[in-house]
């Protein structure tokens, strides 16, 4: 990607105000209620990622946020201003639609100059800006085409384009990724990110690939059933989810039903000490933070068990175990690539990575 | 995938049915345009005489245009009236969509003479229109020029015509990608300039379809101008038949008819490259 277009002021993390407010914002179509209450602050120059399962709310959160849907209750705001009562055409907020919505009957060129068209900047400014725009997503080239004759990766650089010459406050993308394939999504993945590092400007994006929303994200907000589950950093998120249902969902995890009794945690034939009050807890404990035990030797840190291995996944860079600890319990172990293994092995997990999640 | 035999033998019947009533009577009209008439007998001698008589009589050329007028007439009133309907109905209509879709679609299940009737009674001297125009004191004497005249044509032709222009347009419609619309927004544009940049464009290969279908089906139409016509709204099929009948000249009436299918051919020939032109799939 080149040079910044939109001349914007250069982010500093540290002095980055709030751009758009979320103050209770809820959602109901007829009875069924899509969003709950949804309370989140958007920092100016972020790229902030709204996770979560089909059905969750997310799509509808983006859609209130552009304008095509009006709130049941609870009120957005940007900039010192109310959003939620401007129409979408008066919002400084920008969409890349999930499947691109290009206007077929113009050319790549006429779609970039769109926005500016309507807003009727002179004609010699779309021009540059066009240009400008193009060349950032290396689209010059294409410029008299119809939409119809481009890939669909070339289809997903038009849509930013035409989004981002407008120079939005808020780009809105949803789902932008999943029209493409595994390989063109992962170049995607990494062209969308460092545009928005060059630009400066704040990406909400939705997705329900959590993979993706953890190698882009600087916070995941994750939508559960509605409501916001928890917002943090890919990396919080991932090694401390607040949840059973985040631990789940991003990553694979092993949950540990169990309880605590006189400061001893038992979570099926695992135990080990923990200082804290009584009472039943769950356990998320990364299948990566359990590792062989090359000489049955364990800290006083660690947890050691014996388990009988009953499945192995290959997997290139690591394998995936699964194995039988015993009385039902069956765990999952990623382990560096080892070479096919069998019977009972002794395996060692830190207590600081069995972390107490909610229900 | 499919043996010769197989392929023959389905393609047979079109292939009959295309050449029995489509290529024959053509061909049959075409040769009778070359052929006279003397006493009441044909005679199978091939002249170019009619074509003379068509150039040479202005009259048929004048019916011919006026023909024409009232289609193109017919044409701009039902899209006037069909384009409003079709966009109601696909953007705004909501639930009750399918309703008046039905409704808009019934008039098409009542036969056309019934309606050419209808039209009558409500135009007439002693018609609904002119008893409600006398009871509104507007007028003393009935109004003349409703009936028998190329305005009753007009008007009975677009009532008939108006769904088959609402349909083309209603389909092309409904075929738009509604994030377009919301994309169109998205980039600022207000509804006037969302329905003029993108919804207008992406209906033109629909109200092409529409038009082409009024202007021609009005342009063969005889039985509107016989029913609600009268002297002043004859049209070129009128003329035609009444030279097939009763004026028993046939080769002129096959000339003329020639003349039409000619302009007709063309105007399919454009609207096609037009249509073409704005499709964009």
């Amino acid at each position: 990607m080149s040079s910044a277009v939109l001349n914007s002021p250069p982010t500093d993390p540290a002095t980055r105000g709030v751009l758009l407010e979320l103050r209770g914002v809820a959602k109901r179509f007829g009875a069924r209620e899509v969003l709950k209450s949804i309370s989140l602050n958007i920092a100016s120059g972020e790229f902030l990622t709204l996770l979560g399962e089909s059905g969750s709310g997310k799509t509808t959160l983006l859609r209130l946020i552009a304008g095509f849907e009006q709130p049941s209750a609870g009120e957005i705001w940007m900039g010192g201003e109310q959003l939620d009562r401007l129409p979408p055409y008066k919002r400084r907020v920008n969409t890349v639609f999930q499947h691109y919505a290009l206007f077929p009957h113009l050319s790549v060129r006429d779609n970039v100059a769109y926005g500016l068209r309507v807003k009727n900047t002179p004609a010699n400014e779309i021009a540059g800006r066009v240009d400008q725009a193009l060349r950032m997503v290396k689209m010059e080239e294409f410029a008299a085409s119809r939409p119809s004759k481009l890939s669909g990766g070339q289809q997903q650089r038009v849509a930013l384009a035409r989004a981002l010459v407008n120079r939005p406050q808020l780009l809105l993308l949803d789902e932008p990724l999943s029209a493409l394939d595994a390989n063109l999504r992962k170049q995607m993945q990494g062209e969308l990110k460092s545009l928005q590092r060059e630009l400066g400007i704040t990406f909400l994006f939705v997705t329900h690939d959590q993979e993706e929303a953890m190698a882009l994200s600087d916070h995941i907000a994750l939508l559960r059933d509605g409501a916001l589950e928890q917002v943090a950093t890919a990396r919080e998120i991932y090694a401390h989810p607040a949840t059973a249902y985040t631990a789940q969902f991003i990553g694979q995890t092993n949950l540990l039903h169990g309880e605590i009794r006189g400061s001893i945690a038992a979570c099926g034939v695992l135990r080990w000490p923990l200082d804290a009050p009584d009472g039943l807890v769950i356990f998320s404990l990364r299948p990566e933070a359990i590792r062989l035990s090359a000489d049955g030797k364990r800290q006083v840190t660690e947890v050691k068990f014996g388990a009988s291995i009953r499945q192995q996944l290959y997997g290139g860079s690591s394998e995936l175990l699964e194995v039988d600890c015993g009385a039902g319990q069956f765990l999952r172990v990623r382990i560096p690539v080892h070479g096919p293994l069998s019977g009972k092995r002794d395996f060692v997990f830190s207590i600081a990575d069995a972390i107490r999640v909610r229900e | 995938m499919f043996s010769r035999a197989y392929k023959t033998l389905v393609s047979l019947p079109p292939l009959l049915w295309v050449s029995l009533f489509l290529l024959l009577p053509y061909a049959l009209m075409f040769a009778h345009s070359f052929w006279a008439v003397k006493d009441g007998l044909l005679i199978h001698q091939w002249n170019l005489d009619n074509y003379k008589t068509l150039l040479a009589k202005p009259v048929y050329l004048e019916v011919l245009l006026r023909t024409m007028r009232i289609a193109a007439s017919v044409t701009f009133c039902s899209l006037v009236l069909g384009y409003p309907l079709a966009y109601y109905l696909s953007f705004h209509s909501g639930a009750r969509k399918e309703l008046l879709y039905q409704l808009v679609i019934v008039p098409l299940w009542v036969s056309y003479l019934v309606r050419g009737y209808a039209w009558k009674t409500i135009l007439g001297s002693e018609g609904v229109l002119n008893g409600f125009l006398q009871y509104l004191h507007l007028t003393h004497e009935p109004v003349s020029f409703l009936l028998y005249s190329p305005f009753a044509v007009v008007l009975m032709l677009t009532h008939i015509y108006t769904p088959f222009v609402f349909l083309p347009i209603y389909a092309a419609l409904e075929h738009i990608p509604r994030p377009l619309v919301e994309a169109s927004q998205d980039l600022g544009a207000g509804s006037t300039e969302t329905f003029l940049r993108v919804i207008l464009p992406l209906s033109l290969p629909g109200m092409i379809a529409g038009a082409t279908f009024a202007f021609v089906l009005s342009l063969g139409d005889f039985l509107a101008p016989l029913l609600v016509g009268g002297a002043s709204g004859t049209m070129i099929a009128n003329v035609v038949q009444s030279l097939f009948g009763a004026a028993y000249d046939w080769p002129l009436g096959a000339t003329i008819s020639v003349c039409i299918l000619l302009v007709v051919l063309s105007l399919l020939f454009l609207t096609e490259r037009l249509e073409k032109r704005w499709s964009f799939k």
